[in-house]
């Protein structure tokens, strides 16, 4: 095949177009934090949670030690059973604890591991048994709104409680 | 042609289903020359060339201001709740997922489709095709195809181009314009987007847009009629299809990406 003038600029474009591609890729998606090493599966139980969705991180002390692998609805306990992968380089006590927590004031939900006293670390296929829910705003409000009702009960309560969150 | 004469809707029926028949087994031809086209490769080559190189150009500078605006827009409304850092993360995901390959493809259309339409449309009014033909050369093996090929490489390559360097202008008005925290920003950025469901899909998007818009740009320049006049409609024609078939594919591309 003859060789022209041509050659150079069309490797420089597809090179342009491949670095934009892993410009993209690295830079943008940090494509490398994504931990290809192995991972062990663990699942747990809890009673809500909230807006947690798979792929979520899985935090210890504020450091991303897995992600959540998938949710499901367990009909028997009416609870979500979630799978988290943690990754094997990190081992954790048989009575660690889990929360669901929210990053920021709205921002998105994971998962917090609290690691116990147990000698005997977490392997695959074990189930947590210590879990906190998800906070649910609206539980919170409802709970906050039935305290002061309880407080005032003398006051109508249609214009009681918008004043009364005023004056505080 | 009128609409209450059952002559005439059944000819215009019949015409366009032609139409779309022959469309889709050009269609098909160019798919299966896959192999011949890269066989003789200095001829993708040379479009590639002419195709992807020259419209660098335009398809930078379009990305550098889409970028800029993209900052300074998302950085006016995100304000608003406090949260001005996750600018990154609101440029790179409309970049990627969705203006990266749209304004890729119409900008494609216009400055690479037109060109394509109105070269083969002046070969067929020249008759150089049917020469090819009569010397027993395949102008769609020859002509067509390495277009085809050349088009469909360099799209996806220009989409990326455009949402790498839309990105760095973003970069350039959120972080060194408005003072947004670098860190922040690629933080933010690195935490929201994936790999796969965000880059990939973009991808996959500029790919289909790259077919489309090459193939509608052939296909009218082919059909066009061998006059000046047809050579001018179908240049004109090939604009509006092929944006509208982008902005078209798009949508059903995005809601088949949401649903999976």
């Amino acid at each position: 095949m003859q060789r022209s003038r041509n050659d150079v600029w069309v490797g420089l474009f597809v090179m342009v177009g491949m670095a934009a591609i892993l410009f993209l890729a690295l830079k943008s998606a940090n494509l490398l934090s994504l931990s290809f090493q192995s991972d062990y599966k663990v699942t747990a139980k809890f009673d809500n949670i909230g807006g947690l969705k798979p792929k979520a991180a899985v935090k210890s002390a504020g450091v991303v030690v897995g992600r959540v692998e998938s949710i499901t609805f367990d009909d028997k306990t009416f609870q979500a059973k979630v799978t988290l992968a943690l990754e094997s380089r990190y081992a954790f006590p048989k009575d660690s604890s889990l929360k669901i927590l929210t990053s920021g004031l709205l921002g998105e939900q994971y998962v917090g591991i609290e690691a116990g006293a147990d000698e005997k670390v977490l392997v695959a296929g074990d189930s947590l048994s210590s879990t906190q829910s998800a906070v649910v705003l609206e539980n919170l409000i409802s709970q906050f709104l039935f305290n002061k009702a309880a407080e005032g009960g003398n006051a109508p309560a249609g214009n009681s409680t918008p004043a009364s969150g005023k004056k505080k | 042609m009128s609409w209450y004469r059952p002559a005439d809707v059944g000819f215009s029926a019949r015409q366009t289903l032609a139409e779309w028949g022959h469309g889709a087994r050009m269609l098909l031809h160019l798919f299966t020359l896959f192999g011949a086209s890269f066989k003789r490769f200095r001829l993708v080559r040379d479009q590639v060339f002419f195709l992807g190189n020259h419209s660098l150009a335009i398809i930078s500078v379009s990305g550098l201001f889409v970028g800029f605006v993209l900052g300074l827009q998302g950085y006016y409304s995100l304000q608003r709740y406090a949260s001005s850092e996750a600018v990154g993360l609101l440029v790179a995901l409309s970049l990627v997922r969705e203006l990266g390959p749209v304004i890729t493809a119409l900008l494609f259309a216009g400055r690479a489709g037109t060109s394509l339409t109105a070269e083969i449309g002046l070969m067929k009014a020249g008759e150089q095709l049917s020469a090819m033909e009569m010397m027993a050369v395949d102008p769609v093996q020859r002509i067509l195809a390495p277009r085809f090929w050349g088009g469909v490489i360099a799209m996806p390559l220009l989409a990326a181009v455009f949402s790498a360097v839309g990105i760095l202008g973003g970069y350039v008005v959120a972080v060194l314009l408005i003072g947004i925290d670098s860190g922040a920003f690629w933080s933010q950025m690195q935490g929201g987007v994936d790999v796969w469901s965000d880059v990939g899909n973009g991808v996959i998007k500029s790919v289909v847009f790259g077919i489309a818009v090459t193939f509608i740009a052939l296909l009218q320049g082919y059909e066009a009629q061998a006059t000046p006049e047809g050579v001018s409609r179908a240049t004109t024609r090939t604009v509006v299809v092929s944006s509208l078939s982008v902005l078209g594919l798009d949508f059903v591309l995005t809601v088949m990406m949401f649903s999976i």
